[in-house]
């Protein structure tokens, strides 16, 4: 095994000191001389689970035999060099292994990635590194190992604490399980673990869901993530619900979950930073708030998705991209070209603009003035929405907000955001476009 | 000869298929070229041409009327008429005997698909009796009351009917309808009981209905198996022994009686016509007694069934006339043609057409408008008896209101529509033509007269200005077996009617009369009849004018807000239910929104029924990623698009699915 090298080592001296550290209630961006042009977060697609989940619809695979982890490796470390240099980013501003099952990947693989960013690029040495865990594949002992490798956030896939849900999900772990490794990281990474919880589930009760929700709040650290179940095409838990064999989960019965369990959370001390996050004492997640801000990202490994312009390669618009998805075909790629980019589209203004709106407005900030003219400098938010009749109505129904601060959700609008979208987006496209073709003068 | 010319048309006819390339719509019919190339020398059947050289028009003066006999067929749906006229053809050499000859003058897919006839279709067959020659005219009749009128000037040209009655069903409401009218008509009734083939066949107990029922001997009947060609030879006998000749004569003016028309893009109107008196030839100057137009003949002739022109056509015969219309509306069914020099007095029992039935069509895909314009057209070009008026919808876009003649005439229309034409449309819930009697002379001088029609619920004059409303109703006939009629009875009275009649039309049949409000019986009826007497009763109608009625017109709100497209004019006594079941049909297919919506059916101001739509409380996507950020905005830009051609009542957006939902099913 390849240990760390020295770059690295320091690396994780600086996160373990960064951790005590807290952001501030506010947006965590710390301030940087690089454009945002230059900066970016950075996601690792680790594609492999032990399991499948009966809900879930991800790029993941369940390995027929082992996995051949080193070349895994290999192309990861390639792929991550590759699309640094294309990018041309200057600051690597968070670091995310999701997947699949990250922590089934060896602590080494984690600290290898670590170390060839850190060679390409400026990695802070308070930059947050997350690793997506499961309960019953991350004991203690592996998650200090992760820990040395340079992970200072866990976030662990709870999902519930009753053992019947679990079994429902397909989850190899128990409630008890779950709650052992919420204990031992929050041991090792206080104040930077965060736990998700499902809701809507099949034959779920509001009831017996907000006790569990409390009995979370006893143990739980300072992030949390509730997700109502969305049943997916393709999944057995679909499957199971279309052939009747498990009730059909209400609508109505989630909606109130998420209204009870929001409330909850509140009283509790947390801030809900975005529809589905929460965190108290400034514990927000760096990484994804990047997405919702529309900062630049890459995407590393199987079916990775990233956001930037190719400034390494002379290019001047934002792209979106997706890596191939089948991790053979990806590693056959990342072997031959140095990346297994299968898909590049380029982002016009608008499309930007676009994305801008639907995931600003996820959060309890939304859009602030400032943040639209990084993106707009020319139509700012009262031109686009401020003499729009619909959207005064959805003002004075109370689920939307423009002030002197910016575009945001009420509490009640948040909770209905993609129907709020189907006013804004048309509304912003119409205003762009009028921008664009002003209409000729009369007279010349 | 004949019978290579029958190939040649059943060629021509079978082996192209529906629906392709220039064909589509149009008649099919092979090239002139292959009739004259056929047309040639002498078969053994006979023909008006024997002696005629190539290429010679064939002489029709050798038929004088006592050599001729003008009948038609007519049979309740599925008895056999088709198949019947498939077996006479054969017999008379008018087409080759083969395995192929299915139904040969239903020439439509919804006619074969249906077993119906909607077009009716005219052969001539020459047919040797007795050392004498015979020009028989077999007139094709629509097979189905929605096309009574049709029927009758059909039957008026002819001097008898075959009456098909299927040997195992017996006699049904269709059979007792057709009957009646040829019984009016004071034509010879020949009846004929065919499938004594099937091993169900009770010949015996369908002959003693007949005697019931029809007051016609047993005797006379004639026992076939149309399938099998069993005993027809004694059909055509029959025709020949017991249908007299038509009493015409060839020295009186011509007077052509015109039963069909149908449109041929390249040479106009074909006219249908069976001449009462005089002579008709190319060159001819006639008249329309109706619209009082002038044309030049181009072209006459027999139909075999395909045009087979001839020199002249002559008193008691049966043929075809093109004389350069344009429009099928020139040459409307009961029409009277004269020479302009030598006017007669028309023939009896014209009127145009009259829609009973009326529903808007729409397509689906507004850009798709001017297809279904041009489909329209060309499917009305051989169907004058459609109506059409330009209408538009908030909801629909723009479309038409169409006038049908019934309900069948309407899912016909429709159904050729989408097989001939490829085109989807939306067609809503069926209405019937009410009337207002104005209550004032004011009112009537504004109107300009004194009873008025409504067609759209828009135009529902208000009470106040009214002395009576009426509907129309219908004669309505059931017969089914006895079991069923406790039930049947249930559900007439269910739908408003009021019996007429019962009787027992053997052991354990009953023939039921009903009057019946024509808007009870266009939405579902014969579905329900058919549904609880498993598939056993027939049903069938004919008008019987307009009643009384107590309407009114329910207006559907929207949180207050009307929505104009599902205003309904209703009898009282089903305002209640009609309108119940419209707010749970919207409740059922109206997308939640940001806020309640109060669905009420009204009556004025009077709120008769009510559903509510909850508000949405939670609608956003649980995780939004930097893996999920692509799919969630194409997407919301997805739904943003659809949400632009929503229709706006008020502030509630109601897609176009809802109005098809509620104004199809209601």
């Amino acid at each position: 095994m390849v240990l760390p090298g020295p770059r690295a080592r320091g690396l994780v001296a600086a996160a373990r000191a960064a951790q005590g550290r807290r952001l501030e209630d506010s947006e965590p961006r710390s301030p940087s001389a690089d454009p945002a042009s230059r900066r970016a977060a950075l996601y690792v697609h680790w594609p492999y689970c032990e399991k499948r989940c009966s809900y879930c619809n991800f790029n993941k695979y369940v390995a027929r035999g082992r996995v051949d982890e080193a070349a895994l490796r290999r192309c990861l470390l390639t792929e991550a060099r590759t699309l640094l240099g294309l990018s041309g980013v200057r600051r690597v501003e968070s670091v995310f292994f999701g997947g699949g099952t990250p922590s089934l990947a060896s602590p080494h693989t984690v600290a290898a990635l670590l170390e060839a960013v850190v060679q390409a690029a400026h990695l802070p040495a308070d930059v947050e590194v997350t690793l997506e865990a499961n309960p019953t594949s991350a004991p203690g002992a592996r998650l200090a190992e992760f820990g040395v490798a340079g992970v200072n956030r866990l976030s662990i896939g709870l999902q519930s604490l009753n053992d019947q849900e679990l079994q429902l999900l397909g989850r190899t772990h128990s409630a008890l399980d779950a709650l052992r490794t919420l204990a031992a990281a929050r041991r090792l990474f206080p104040g930077r673990v965060s736990v998700d919880l499902m809701f809507g589930l099949p034959g779920q009760q509001l009831g017996p869901w907000l006790v569990q929700l409390q009995e979370l709040l006893r143990h739980c650290d300072d992030h949390l993530s509730l997700y109502q179940l969305s049943l997916e095409r393709g999944t057995a838990l679909f499957a199971q619900v279309q052939q009747g064999a498990v009730p059909c989960p209400d609508p109505e019965l989630a909606a109130a979950m998420y209204a009870e369990g929001r409330a909850l959370l509140r009283a509790a001390g947390f801030r809900q930073y975005e529809v589905s996050n929460f965190a108290r004492h400034g514990a927000l997640s760096t990484h994804n708030w990047t997405y919702w801000q529309c900062g630049q990202y890459l995407g590393v490994g199987p079916g990775a998705h990233g956001r930037f312009v190719p400034h390494g390669a002379g290019g001047h618009t934002r792209e979106a991209r997706i890596q191939t998805l089948e991790p053979d075909n990806w590693m056959k790629e990342v072997t031959l070209f140095g990346h297994g980019t299968r898909k590049r589209v380029p982002l016009d203004e608008l499309e930007l603009l676009e994305e801008v709106l639907a995931m600003g407005l996820r959060t309890d900030v939304g859009i602030t003035h400032q943040h639209w003219q990084q993106f707009e400098p020319q139509l700012n938010l009262w031109d686009v929405f401020g003499a729009s009749e619909e959207v005064k109505g959805l003002q004075e129904q109370g689920l939307l907000l423009l002030d002197d601060r910016g575009l945001r959700c009420s509490w009640e609008g948040l909770a209905v955001l993609d129907f709020l979208l189907l006013t804004l987006l048309p509304r912003l496209q119409e205003a762009w476009q009028k921008q664009r073709s002003p209409p000729p003068v009369p007279g010349g | 000869m004949w019978t290579l010319a029958g190939q040649g048309c059943r060629r021509g006819r079978v082996l192209l298929p529906w629906g392709s390339g220039a064909a589509r719509g149009e008649r099919l019919r092979p090239r002139r070229a292959s009739f004259l190339g056929t047309a040639a020398g002498s078969g053994a059947g006979g023909g008006p041409c024997g002696s005629a050289g190539l290429q010679e028009k064939p002489d029709m003066s050798k038929f004088p009327v006592e050599d001729i006999r003008n009948f038609s067929i007519i049979a309740h749906v599925d008895h056999g008429k088709s198949t019947l006229a498939d077996r006479l053809l054969e017999l008379t050499g008018t087409i080759d005997k083969t395995k192929n000859n299915k139904q040969v003058l239903d020439k439509l897919q919804v006619e074969r698909e249906r077993g119906i006839t909607v077009k009716a279709q005219t052969a001539s067959l020459f047919y040797n009796f007795e050392g004498k020659q015979y020009l028989l005219n077999l007139i094709d009749t629509p097979g189905h009351v929605d096309f009574s009128y049709e029927v009758s000037r059909s039957l008026s040209a002819c001097q008898g009917v075959l009456l098909v009655v299927d040997a195992n069903e017996g006699i049904q409401a269709q059979t007792v309808a057709n009957f009646f009218l040829a019984f009016e008509a004071q034509l010879s009734i020949i009846p004929v009981i065919n499938k004594i083939d099937l091993k169900n066949a009770d010949p015996g107990r369908v002959e003693k209905q007949i005697a019931k029922v029809f007051d016609i001997p047993s005797t006379e009947c004639i026992k076939i198996s149309a399938k099998l060609g069993t005993n027809v030879e004694s059909v055509l006998q029959a025709v020949i022994e017991r249908i007299p000749p038509p009493k015409m004569h060839r020295k009186n003016p011509l007077r052509a009686l015109v039963f069909d028309s149908t449109f041929d893009q390249y040479r106009g109107v074909i006219a249908n016509v069976a001449l009462f008196d005089g002579v008709v030839s190319k060159g001819d100057k006639i008249v329309s007694a109706h619209t009082q137009k002038r044309y030049e003949v181009n072209e006459v002739g027999v139909l075999n069934p395909n045009e087979q022109p001839t020199l002249k056509l002559y008193a008691g015969q049966v043929g075809y006339l093109i004389a350069g219309m344009r429009d099928v509306t020139e040459a409307q069914i009961g029409d009277t043609l004269y020479l302009h020099n030598h006017p007669v007095e028309p023939l009896p029992g014209f009127k145009s057409a009259k829609p009973m039935v009326f529903a808007g069509m729409y397509p689906i895909d507004q850009s798709e408008y001017n297809n279904l314009k041009s489909a329209i057209e060309k499917l009305t070009l051989n169907d004058s008896s459609v109506t059409v008026h330009r209408d538009s919808s908030l909801a629909l876009g723009a479309g038409w209101r169409l006038g049908f003649l019934g309900l069948l005439h309407m899912e016909v229309f429709n159904q050729r529509l989408e097989q001939e034409y490829n085109t989807s449309v939306i067609l809503t819930t069926p209405t019937v033509p009410y009337k207002a009697v104005l209550s004032s002379a004011k009112l009537i001088k504004e109107y300009r007269e004194k009873e008025i029609t409504i067609i759209n619920p828009a135009q529902f004059p208000d009470k106040s200005k009214v002395a009576e409303y009426l509907e129309p109703v219908v004669l309505g006939t059931i017969i089914t077996p006895s079991e069923y009629t406790g039930k049947i009875m249930a559900l007439c009275q269910a739908r408003r009617a009021v019996q007429k009649h019962l009787m027992f039309i053997d052991q354990n049949r009953v023939m039921l009369k009903y009057l019946f409000p024509l808007s009870e019986i266009v939405v579902d009826f014969y579905d329900s009849l058919k549904s609880l007497s498993s598939g056993y009763a027939s049903f069938d109608y004919e008008d019987a004018g307009y009643q009384t009625a107590d309407l009114i017109k329910m207006d559907i709100l929207l949180n207050g807000n009307t929505v104009e497209e599902l205003a309904t004019v209703v009898h009282k006594e089903k305002a209640y239910s009609i309108g119940k079941t419209i707010c749970e049909r919207l409740k059922d297919s109206l997308p939640r929104q940001l806020f309640e919506i109060a669905i009420q059916a009204a009556i004025g101001s009077k709120i008769i029924a009510r559903e509510t739509v909850k508000a949405y409380r939670k609608n956003v996507l649980a995780k939004c990623y930097g893996g999920d950020i692509t799919r969630k905005m194409k997407l919301l830009k997805r739904q943003a698009e659809g949400k632009k051609k929503l229709r706006k009542i008020g502030n509630i957006e109601v897609p176009k699915d809802a109005f098809i939902k509620v104004l199809k099913t209601i």
